[in-house]
């Protein structure tokens, strides 16, 4: 008995995958991967939203175009694709990494790299200074002997 | 106080902000650059608003050098291009391919009928979806498209006198000195 309600457990679980293989996407599933599409969508009109939550009409007919596509059977990356293709990569949310990202993308990286190694460089100097002036042998010597005479004179 | 390499790293610093920022902040945002140039005019089949049982394509441009014009009664700065579009169309400068974007045909043919029909066909797109294939953020927008139908120039923002005396016009030349 537990076995079989697992069983359909995980069928339904797998339910929503299945039409991604099948020709024609169910509805509730064109639904879900247009909002994944439009969200990493930008909207060129008011160009800080993504299209799925714009008012701009310039929007609305890209969200309406985003599910014909993915009706028509197109995967969520053809829909970037053909987005992307007509506006550029300014209509991608998240920039792609591409030679005139690496600034973007890398500095961060970079930096924090740059810094530890100038912090470890830095710890290790310090240190240096602390270890460098010890007295000698004779210093040392000379050093007891007047400890010891302040001591006696006190 | 000496200046040691060291005091120097801040104003450098300042100085490459400085530069990057009176770079990107002047820019226009809405500006952007296009991805059409050089590229084919996207296939369409809309109807003509006009004529709303014809359909117009992208055989339109067959051998001529052509001017489309992305347009809606309810922009409001293709009211003031309006007028230099009549002028050109009066000159025979260019034809010019109308697109009457996200519009109704009432409104559309209204609007023409008001102002003039500089047009030598109007495109009906209701549902952007010639002016989505055209990678167009706003109205008006024009594209001067060559003889073999390629997008050869990109003008965003309403034409006036001089934007085609000194920008769009010599390009127009150039393209139809072409073979």
């Amino acid at each position: 008995m537990k076995i079989i309600f697992i069983w359909v457990v995980a069928v339904f679980m797998y339910l929503p995958a299945l039409p991604v293989m099948a020709q024609t996407p169910s509805e509730a599933e064109i639904e879900l991967r247009a909002k994944e599409v439009g969200r990493a969508l930008r909207c060129v009109v008011c160009q800080n939203q993504p299209i799925e939550e714009s008012d701009a009409s310039l929007a609305q007919d890209m969200r309406k175009l985003v599910r014909a596509r993915i009706r028509k059977g197109d995967s969520n990356e053809e829909v970037m694709a053909f987005m992307q293709n007509r506006y550029g990569d300014f209509v991608l949310l998240k920039p792609p990494v591409q030679a005139n990202t690496y600034l973007l993308w890398f500095t961060p990286a970079a930096l924090l790299g740059f810094f530890l190694i100038w912090y470890v460089v830095r710890v290790r100097r310090g240190s240096a200074k602390i270890d460098a002036p010890t007295l000698s042998a004779d210093e040392l010597k000379r050093f007891t002997a007047l400890a010891n005479d302040q001591e006696k004179n006190q | 106080m000496k200046l040691t390499w060291k005091g120097i790293i801040p104003l450098v610093v300042f100085l490459a902000l400085g530069i990057a920022f009176a770079i990107g902040l002047t820019k226009d945002p809405s500006k952007l650059p296009s991805q059409m140039i050089n590229r084919p005019f996207p296939d369409f089949s809309l109807p003509d608003l006009l004529d709303m049982d014809v359909t117009i394509d992208q055989s339109y441009f067959d051998g001529q050098v052509t001017l489309v014009n992305i347009f809606g009664s309810w922009c409001v700065a293709c009211d003031q291009e309006h007028p230099v579009l009549m002028k050109l169309a009066r000159n025979n400068e260019i034809p010019i391919l109308g697109v009457d974007w996200r519009d109704t045909v009432e409104k559309g043919r209204r609007w023409l009928a008001r102002g003039g029909n500089p047009y030598t066909r109007v495109v009906f797109d209701a549902d952007s979806m010639l002016a989505i294939d055209l990678g167009v953020t706003g109205a008006p927008e024009s594209f001067i498209v060559d003889k073999q139908g390629n997008i050869r120039y990109k003008f965003i923002g309403p034409i006036t006198e001089k934007i085609w005396r000194d920008e769009l016009k010599p390009f127009v030349l150039m393209l139809e000195a072409e073979q």
